[in-house]
């Protein structure tokens, strides 16, 4: 009897990889511009859209797309391993996607890996950069935004506002992205500042509510009296509030969780990107790019500053519309890193590879 | 009067419908929940049926999920028999991973035919080694078997976390934290488009169908699952049982770490277990820890899981559904092993005598 029922679900079970087998849709056509109408867009989010950070920024981009009459299906908490492929290839196969952005750095050997077997889909992928271009695939594009810019006029807020000249800084991983961002901001601080240092401590995650708090407290008890993050939660807002100090936030505004004690924050407007590059798809002019655009853009932005002097808000005004007419250039000498080391000779301006693989960090970073 | 009374005897047909009485009850009450959600249970059941087993990619996730899922729920079904709370296959999956990511790494050149096989057995090794642990401090110390295989979950994803960020980090991932790619000589062959671990996981369900079975150790381990006393008094040597037993669970258990590494993932990560180590200890449960069922429920359960899945983008539902799915079935099922156990009667008779004695017997 026993016996039986093995050699029964044996037997259902090779047929239905059988099955599986014969009908493995093979694609071999070529990309070609899609009408607005028979566009379906999937978007591949690493958190929750409700995290009100990183996820929740690239789901306003989702919905302006919406508002623009695209249609469009997400999924969430999307693994960086090889669950994010399945779920890439389920949104093709069993949603019909046509178009797929997926949003984390860590997504991107997967998008690789589906984009070649299916050449009549695009792909975009967000934060790889050069990376994800080296594979050259015809389908593939990648898109950043230049939001180092905006870290630097928060940089400025923080090294008007501190009083104790140490600047507390949560940062996620030790990778090209976060380090520029820590050290454009450290550039800020002390454009205005130049006795202020920034502590710096990493807890490994994107997205940690615990360790980011303890790792705030921990720069706070340093004397730190500002904190600033690059990390996904609101966690280092509210242990700075809980002390009475000023924050800065990313991503996303969040003033209405610590409406006293939050100044600023560096966003991204990621719809300014999906707008563009559907658009392309539609009018047939896309390629693959590496699209990595700032302020002047409208790619990423500073929130609305509170909770610091008019000077202040002055001086930021003032840095911003210097970039955005490019006489302001961040990454311009001289420039040492924290060893001492001149890095960027006076009068010299950082080559935008170098500065998309940075790992070095400037003078003011104390990174623990 | 309600009186509750202990059934003697129920016949397999009774049980079976009994069981199948409570799956019903529990989609029935999933269904409630889902249209308490603004959402057609119909549809969202029909989504996921039809994304988990009609459309053919859909199938091939649905194995996909199902070989972990049989290999592990083999694993732990070892340790239940002999009331040995292993509740750290997710662990010994992580172990298992890294035994095959370790043979990769050292011996990268060797032929797929002796690569694989290398892979397999260390990685049985490793995970057996981390299954050794709770068993030693069990029978040592008395120390309790569910805590600290629960805890040794969480260590060997930072074992992972330590390996992925120092000694086996690859270059190619600027910087991110990530172990190199296998190469194409450690990976899987497919079959009929799935990974041959579909093929491990059924001769694997044999093995331990006749281990459980028809062997000497097999009987011990029901003995002393049974009772420990009677397997004392029979002059079974305990401490051996129990040593074996677990090992061979946390062995099985990474053979399933393994698999998924070199068939499914190409490399090992800190994510890669997904929760099946979890999921198989209800799999195994509901399966009564028979390894044939164990093969039907862990497929049912993978296409609960795909499913679940397919319906988050197509119906924008909240893959979080499938876990009040499953915990809402599990619940279910259990409990109706008390109607199997016991009668409930509504009279307003007197006791007799014998109900008096079976009372007393509860």
């Amino acid at each position: 009897m026993k016996k039986k029922i093995l050699a029964i679900i044996v037997a259902v079970l090779m047929m239905a990889t059988l099955f599986a087998a014969c009908n493995g849709s093979e694609n071999s056509g070529e990309l070609k511009p899609i009408a607005k109408e028979d566009m379906k867009i999937g978007f591949l989010y690493i958190g929750d859209i409700g995290d009100m950070g990183y996820s929740f920024a690239h789901d306003q981009g989702r919905l302006a797309l919406e508002e623009a009459g695209y249609e469009t299906v997400y999924v969430e908490n999307v693994p960086e391993s090889s669950d994010c492929a399945s779920r890439i290839r389920d949104l093709i196969e069993n949603d019909g996607c046509n178009v797929i952005y997926a949003t984390s750095y860590g997504h991107w050997p997967y998008v690789v890996e589906v984009a070649k077997e299916y050449p009549d889909v695009y792909f975009g992928h967000a934060t790889a950069g050069s990376e994800i271009l080296a594979e050259n695939l015809p389908n593939v594009t990648t898109y950043m935004g230049a939001v180092y810019e905006s870290r630097y006029l928060a940089g400025i807020a923080a090294g008007l506002e501190t009083k104790t000249n140490k600047i507390g800084y949560v940062a996620a991983m030790a990778l090209p992205e976060v380090v520029r961002g820590c050290n454009a901001f450290t550039l800020g601080v002390r454009s205005v500042n130049p006795e202020a240092t920034v502590e710096v401590i990493y807890i490994n995650s994107w997205y940690d509510p615990t360790a980011e708090s303890a790792a705030a407290t921990t720069l706070m008890d340093n004397g730190c009296d500002i904190m600033a993050q690059h990390c996904d939660s609101t966690a280092p807002q509210t242990a700075a509030a809980d002390r009475g100090l000023k924050s800065i936030g990313y991503n996303s505004p969040t003033a209405s969780f610590n409406p006293t004690s939050y100044m600023t924050a560096p966003l991204f407007h990621w719809d300014v990107f999906y707008l563009n590059d559907v658009n392309s798809i539609v009018d047939g002019t896309w390629a693959p790019r590496n699209y990595w655009e700032g302020l002047d853009a409208g790619m990423v932005d500073l929130d609305e500053c509170i909770n610091m002097a008019d000077s202040t808000k002055a001086a930021i005004e003032e840095a911003r519309a210097k970039i955005v007419d490019g006489s302001l250039y961040i990454f311009s000498g001289e420039i040492k890193d924290n060893k001492g080391e001149v890095k960027v000779a006076a009068g010299e301006k950082m080559a935008a590879e170098d500065i998309w693989g940075m790992m070095w960090n400037v003078e003011g970073v104390i990174a623990g | 009067m309600i009186k509750i009374v202990k059934q003697n005897e129920v016949s397999k047909k009774q049980s079976i419908l009994i069981m199948l009485g409570a799956i019903a009850i529990a989609f029935v009450i999933s269904g409630i929940v889902i249209a308490a959600f603004g959402k057609n249970p119909f549809q969202v059941f029909a989504g996921m049926v039809q994304g988990a087993l009609l459309k053919p990619y859909g199938i091939k996730q649905t194995l996909n999920k199902a070989i972990p899922l049989v290999v592990l729920s083999l694993g732990v079904s070892i340790a239940f028999k002999m009331k040995f709370w292993n509740i750290g296959a997710e662990g010994q999956f992580y172990f298992g991973a890294i035994g095959a990511t370790f043979c990769v790494t050292y011996f990268p050149n060797l032929p797929a035919y002796i690569l694989l096989p290398l892979m397999m057995v260390v990685a049985m090794l490793f995970a057996g080694i981390y299954a050794l642990i709770p068993a030693l401090l069990k029978v040592r110390f008395g120390a309790s078997e569910t805590l600290v295989t629960l805890m040794l979950n969480y260590i060997a994803v930072i074992f992972v976390d330590v390996l992925q960020s120092g000694v086996w980090k690859s270059a190619d991932y600027m910087g991110r934290n990530h172990v190199a790619k296998y190469p194409e000589n450690a990976l899987l062959p497919k079959l009929f488009g799935v990974h041959i671990g579909w093929i491990f996981a059924l001769i694997l369900a044999v093995i331990v169908y006749i281990l459980l079975k028809k062997t000497k150790l097999g009987y011990e381990i029901s003995v002393l699952g049974e009772n420990e006393r009677t397997a004392r008094y029979a002059g079974m040597n305990v401490t051996k049982i129990v040593i074996l037993a677990a090992v061979l669970s946390g062995g099985i258990c990474g053979i399933a770490g393994m698999l998924q590494a070199t068939g499914y993932e190409g490399t090992m990560t800190d994510t890669m277990s997904g929760g099946f180590g979890f999921t198989a200890i209800i799999t195994a449960w509901l399966a009564n820890l028979s390894a044939p069922i164990i093969i039907v429920v862990s497929f049912l359960f993978a296409a609960l899981l795909r499913g679940s899945e397919a319906i988050e983008s197509s119906m924008k539902m909240s893959p979080a559904i499938a876990e009040i799915i499953q915990g809402i079935i599990l619940f279910c099922v259990l409990g109706s092993h008390f109607f199997t156990n016991y009668k409930v009667i509504i009279s307003k008779r007197v006791k007799t005598s014998a109900e008096k004695g079976a009372e007393k017997n509860d």
